[in-house]
């Protein structure tokens, strides 16, 4: 197990070097950074000043190892638009999208987990077929236009929430809802293969028959085995979530790390733009490696793998 | 029990076909409307006319005949706009998944085919596209090269590869050990030949189900980019830039956001069903 744990965590550290060049590199995508941060009305003398000011006229493998070392302890430069260092404007911006990430998970947990359990109960009927059905209207949701239909009817019709911003708790709840949209579908699926599985194998037959209720049987020996691959997908899409925030964080003018970084990019804001998109990869990684390590000690065939 | 298990069955076959049959109708109305947008759209859909601002649908108080789904904030014919849209939508559709099918294809299938270090790779390249951030990568892109259609279409088609790399690699794996590839081998045809004329054409069906996933998202990714203003730029008619621009006046005219709302959640709605009913139909069709 310890060689699988160690290959498994070397893989992470080769994709966490390879995301920091990918995010060094995609701000370079124009070819010259000084020309986008100057902005269309630039003159040439005013681009030469912007790349001697940001020190950009040296050569690129120079620019990406000095970010790159300056990272790797935590310093990601500052921003040109707050003037102030990177790392402090996300530090203050990342509890914001952890909690709206959590939250999404959370009431994503909570509707597919029974639904999935139901649908495998009544395998193949037509409980089954709407739960399938619901999945894929969830699916085919846009989330922006979701968050605006969800701001008219429950803020505004029905003002049970509020519509925009988190000052009260309470504003999770519409971003929540919306952020769980998009894992909704396949964790649902993914519990109910796995409940479907576990129903047909021979110790839940043997549980059957010394006369167990459904209930006990189903909740007790059949989620504990259809869990575990949901547990992995779930750290995965908080992964995603969490990424995929940045649209949420827009509509909703919740000032977390997606809406910094759309503000970034909107406004050239490149140091902070490369360090939130290493920042969500290396969670992204991190989440996953934890959701393996997480597999290979509890499930043992996984082991000798 | 038999009794009513029975005809149960048979309903919900024919249901599963039904849904199937809506999603080809949906998708093929669609690219209709898309192709035949000049001669379908009643007015021109960039004409403004600020006299004639956010007039409500036809079946609402106030609406009119001329223009049927109403007006936007410009007094631009909103179905016009909506049929202009269609062809947005179609071609960012069409053209991501054929980019991103070749870079995923090519890649699931080589690391299928030769394993070993091969595979390695490929899985290693696929494990760094999942870590990026999509959304943000593709905001990133689009904001530093410029938006127009194409743009958005070639960072879409360079994200969205994961799917078909990770399908066509087991299916590959699972056909590479095959007689009929071992007959090639042995009559001495060449990789490339193998490769294309004798892997491909048996794990195209799975492919299909693939494309059918990845062209929604890649519709719902665009919508999204135009949404947060920096994707197909105006005045455009993309349905993420028409809820874009709608948003400021949803809470008195709501209609500005529910009409390309509800046409991009029927389109993908659509896309999803037709690839689910054609998982069911090539999966029956398989052996097993």
């Amino acid at each position: 197990m310890l060689r699988f744990l160690l290959r498994r965590a070397v893989l992470a550290l080769l994709v966490c070097l390879t995301v920091l060049v990918i995010s060094f590199a995609l701000t370079r995508l124009s070819g010259d950074l000084a020309i986008s941060i100057a902005g269309p009305n630039a003159t040439a003398e005013d681009v030469a000043t912007i790349r001697k000011n940001y020190r950009l006229d040296r050569p690129l493998p120079v620019q990406f190892v000095e970010w790159a070392v300056h990272a790797a302890e935590g310093d990601f430069g500052s921003s040109y638009l707050y003037h102030a260092p990177v790392a402090g404007l996300i530090k203050e911006r990342l509890p914001i999208t952890l909690t709206l990430g959590v939250t999404g998970l959370l009431i994503a947990l909570i509707v597919s987990i029974p639904l999935g359990i139901i649908a495998a109960m009544r395998e193949g009927s037509a409980i089954d077929k709407a739960i399938t059905l619901l999945a894929l209207f969830g699916q085919a949701m846009p989330s922006f236009w979701l968050s605006l239909v969800l701001i008219i009817w429950l803020g505004l019709k029905l003002q049970l929430l509020p519509l925009s911003g988190v000052d009260t708790w309470d504003g999770y709840i519409m971003p929540g809802i919306v952020l769980a949209f998009s894992a909704i579908p396949a964790l649902m699926r993914l519990t109910r293969a796995g409940m479907i599985d576990a129903l047909s194998s021979d110790y839940i037959r043997t549980a059957r028959a010394k006369g167990l209720s459904t209930a006990k049987i189903v909740l007790k020996h059949g989620l504990r085995n259809a869990a575990m691959p949901v547990v992995s997908v779930a750290a995965v899409q908080l992964g995603f979530m969490l990424g995929g925030s940045i649209v949420i964080e827009a509509v909703f003018a919740l000032h977390g790390v997606g809406y910094l970084a759309w503000e970034s990019i909107s406004k050239n804001d490149f140091p902070v733009v490369q360090a939130v998109v290493l920042i969500l990869a290396i969670i992204y990684i991190g989440l996953t490696l934890t959701a393996d390590m997480m597999n290979a000690v509890l499930d043992p065939r996984l082991r000798t793998a | 029990m038999s009794i009513t298990v029975l005809p149960a069955r048979h309903v919900l076959l024919a249901m599963r076909h039904v849904a199937a049959l809506l999603g080809m109708l949906i998708v093929g109305a669609v690219l209709l409307v898309a192709i035949f947008a000049p001669h379908l759209a009643p007015h021109d859909p960039f004409a403004q006319d600020l006299n004639l601002r956010l007039v409500p649908p036809e079946w609402m108080d106030g609406g009119s005949a001329l223009h049927p789904l109403g007006t936007d904030q410009l007094g631009r014919d909103y179905l016009s706009r909506l049929m202009y849209g269609a062809r947005i939508s179609m071609t960012i559709g069409i053209f991501t998944v054929i980019t991103s099918g070749l870079i995923g294809i090519t890649l699931g299938v080589l690391g299928g085919y030769f394993g070993g270090r091969v595979d390695d790779m490929v899985m290693f390249i696929v494990t760094c596209r999942l870590s990026i951030p999509l959304i943000l990568v593709a905001l990133t892109v689009v904001a530093l090269i410029g938006s127009s259609l194409t743009v958005v279409i070639l960072t879409l088609g360079l994200l969205l590869w994961e799917r078909f790399a990770v399908v066509s690699r087991t299916t590959t794996m699972q056909v590479r050990n095959l007689d009929y590839i071992a007959a090639a081998q042995a009559a001495g045809a060449s990789r490339v030949h193998i490769l294309l004329r004798e892997v491909l054409p048996n794990i195209l069906t799975h492919l299909v189900v693939v494309a059918t996933l990845e062209m929604a998202l890649a519709i719902l990714l665009e919508a999204a980019l135009s949404f947060l203003g920096l994707g197909v730029p105006p005045p455009l008619p993309s349905w993420g830039l028409m809820i874009a621009e709608g948003k400021d006046y949803m809470f008195f005219s709501p209609w500005v956001i529910m009409v390309p709302g509800i046409a991009l959640f029927v389109l993908v709605l659509g896309i999803n069903l037709l690839g689910d009913g054609l998982r069911d139909l090539l999966g029956a069709a398989r052996p097993q």
